[in-house]
């Protein structure tokens, strides 16, 4: 009975439409209900699958969400809100667009995004990588945070839309500025409003910043952290290293840990 | 309003829920027709975002053989409600056809007695007020007069079907698969504040302007004093209705342009202000002091339609999502790209735009709207 079980990695209620095909789990999740997806990729996960490739989505949210070992997740599609919520190892590659809320309080993994993605981007986002060839929307990396080893990173290849970085908390978030005209800054308002840690580097002009952070030129260090994250960009996005490098780029930090320790202490 | 009132109006709950509603516009930039098919498949496809307390759609061109007449939606809770209704409508305009509104059994919960009139309002009425102004008096006087009955669609060649149910379950309901109309707009509700009941879902309409909302309007009190000064009442119970009759104010009464209007109901900061040049300073700063009772705080993305034209705008913080397509001529506004994609997977052009900034579609030419010209 045992071993018969695990011939079976699937249900079978998901065998009409998943199927493997030389190691790769074949998904058409045309009208699938993201709650039985979820179900099924969570099967595939503890199972010990390697490679996943989603075909037909149209807005299933929570994709890959509490996955805890290394599978490769291929998206065909537009996937629906907190793609990659509480996603705790996988690698995810949207071939897409993504909309609002992507990798919401994730963990581990990676997700690379063939596109723009929406509002919230990396909201409180703990650790793993993702990368975005596009612009993004609002409030992106807003709560990004970091703890002791588990540092979030985020590259948007594009620029980003008011209140990026709001309330940001750790972690280090970069706009490339790819999708500016030349000699178009950055249009995004109230940056960094509420930061108190984590570090954003912006490429190209950004003018309007929240009252809790500064501008500062880049060091050494710096330069060094940005590069090691625009080569892996340039190598998911098949992008010019030495003409990104060649932009100026800037750091915006916030002037305090604490910036209303003093509002709620007296 | 005491408990019992409220358990009389809502039987479904007055708890408050958390979630967003799904708005999803779609409009032939050409004025031709379509059938409900595309609208219906992308509004299901944001169930998640509604918990079927509200469903609801805005069609435009649907009456082309009474296009002259206004077309009058009328829900009634009592018998006894009809009969006085009618009684306005018969002493205030001449009724050319009504019919009991072709409605199937569906997964809805309690519809309501629902009719439809076309009329034409009498000529010896004060010669000050128009047509317009004529409907807009019967629609307040019906609406506040019994507390039965709701007229909830007055604009001519277009109409509004809404109630409590899923937007899918309300399109079974009402046959909307029989109807062909060149702008859908429509919404799928999950009602936070105010209770889930027929009246209260969206569109919201007055004569033909009809608003589609997600959010909430924390303004609704302010708003709501401001336009009964001007003979606006609100009986709906949700703070969406402001925005119908703000946007009938600003734009049909007092002829603003959606980029003056857009700058009333999500006003830039004074901040911003403060800093624009002086000539724009000024303008914004008087429409700020002018119509400041009408800004409407709190996050929201709506869809504002009228005839020939579909405007999306979001509050100026942009707290609610929305995001707008073209593909050929046909021009989309969504909670969701993935609406969108699922009724046209290939798009020439896809964006988002500012907090407080409008997304403008017009029919090319107001001529091709003429719905007699187009063959359904």
């Amino acid at each position: 009975m045992a071993t018969k079980q695990k011939t079976a990695i699937i249900s079978e209620k998901f065998q009409s439409f998943a199927k493997n095909e030389k190691g790769i789990w074949k998904i058409n999740a045309q009208d699938v209900h993201y709650k039985e997806l979820n179900i099924l990729l969570r099967e595939l996960d503890s199972n010990g699958v390697a490679k996943v490739e989603l075909s037909n989505i149209y807005g299933q949210r929570y994709i890959g969400t509490d996955l805890k070992t290394k599978l490769k997740i291929d998206i065909y599609g537009t996937p629906g809100n907190d793609l990659a919520a509480f996603m705790d190892g996988p690698s995810i590659e949207v071939h897409g667009n993504a909309q609002d809320c992507t990798g919401n309080t994730m963990n581990d993994g990676q997700i690379v995004i063939h596109g723009r993605a929406g509002d919230i981007t990396g909201y409180g986002m703990r650790g793993g990588k993702m990368f975005i060839r596009d612009d993004v929307g609002y409030r992106v990396g807003i709560h990004m945070k970091e703890y002791v080893n588990d540092k979030p990173y985020m590259v948007v290849g594009g620029t980003a839309e008011d209140f990026l970085g709001e309330y940001m908390a750790g972690g280090i978030l970069v706009v490339l500025g790819l999708t500016l005209k030349e000699g178009e800054g950055h249009k995004a308002r109230f940056v960094g409003t509420g930061m108190h840690a984590g570090i954003i580097y912006v490429r190209g002009e950004i003018g309007n910043l929240g009252k809790e952070v500064k501008v500062m030129d880049v060091n050494e260090a710096d330069l060094e952290q940005i590069k090691s994250l625009v080569k892996e960009y340039c190598d998911h996005f098949n992008a010019d290293m030495d003409a990104i490098m060649k932009g100026k780029f800037v750091k915006i930090v916030p002037y305090s840990h604490r910036p209303y320790g003093r509002v709620y202490a007296y | 309003m005491n408990q019992q009132d409220l358990k009389i109006i809502n039987p479904f709950g007055n708890d408050k829920d958390f979630a967003g509603c799904s708005i999803f516009g779609m409009m032939n930039l050409e004025g031709k027709r379509f059938g409900s098919k595309d609208p219906v498949r992308a509004i299901t496809n944001m169930h998640e975002r509604s918990n079927g307390l509200g469903g609801g759609f805005a069609v435009y061109g649907i009456y082309p053989q009474f296009k002259d007449y206004y077309a009058l939606h009328i829900m009634y809770l009592s018998k006894d409600a009809k009969e006085k209704t009618d009684h306005i409508l018969a002493s205030n305009f001449n009724i050319i056809f009504d019919e009991e509104m072709q409605t199937k059994p569906a997964n809805v919960i309690n519809p309501p007695l629902l009719w439809r009139y076309f009329v034409e309002p009498k000529k010896n009425r004060p010669k000050t007020q128009t047509e317009d102004d004529c409907i807009i008096e019967a629609v307040m006087r019906i609406n506040t007069e019994t507390g039965q009955a709701f007229l909830f669609s007055s604009g001519k060649d277009m109409g509004v079907f809404k109630g409590v149910g899923f937007p899918e379950d309300i399109a079974d309901f009402f046959c909307l698969e029989d109807y062909q109309g060149y702008l859908w707009s429509v919404h799928g509700r999950f009602p936070t504040n105010t209770p889930g009941w027929w009246g209260g879902a969206h569109p919201f309409n007055i004569l033909d302007w009809t608003v589609v909302h997600n959010g909430e309007l924390s303004s609704y009190g302010i708003n709501r004093r401001y336009l009964e000064m001007y003979g606006y009442k609100c009986t709906l119970q949700t703070d969406t209705e402001v925005l119908a009759y703000a946007v009938d104010l600003l734009m049909r009464k007092e002829q603003l342009p959606i980029e003056i209007v857009s700058q009333i109901l999500a006003a830039p900061f004074w901040s911003e202000i403060d800093q624009m040049e002086p000539k724009k300073r000024l303008a914004l700063k008087t429409l700020r002091q002018t119509y400041g009772s009408l800004l409407m705080n709190g996050p929201f993305s709506v869809i504002i339609a009228h005839h020939g034209e579909m405007i999306g705008l979001t509050d100026r913080i942009k707290l609610r999502p929305m995001i707008a397509a073209t593909r050929g001529d046909m021009l989309y506004l969504s909670s969701e790209e993935a609406s969108i994609r699922l009724v046209s997977p290939m798009l020439d052009k896809l964006w988002t735009a500012r907090g407080g900034e409008p997304l403008i579609g017009r029919v090319r030419s107001k001529k091709t709207v003429a719905p007699t010209e187009v063959k359904a």
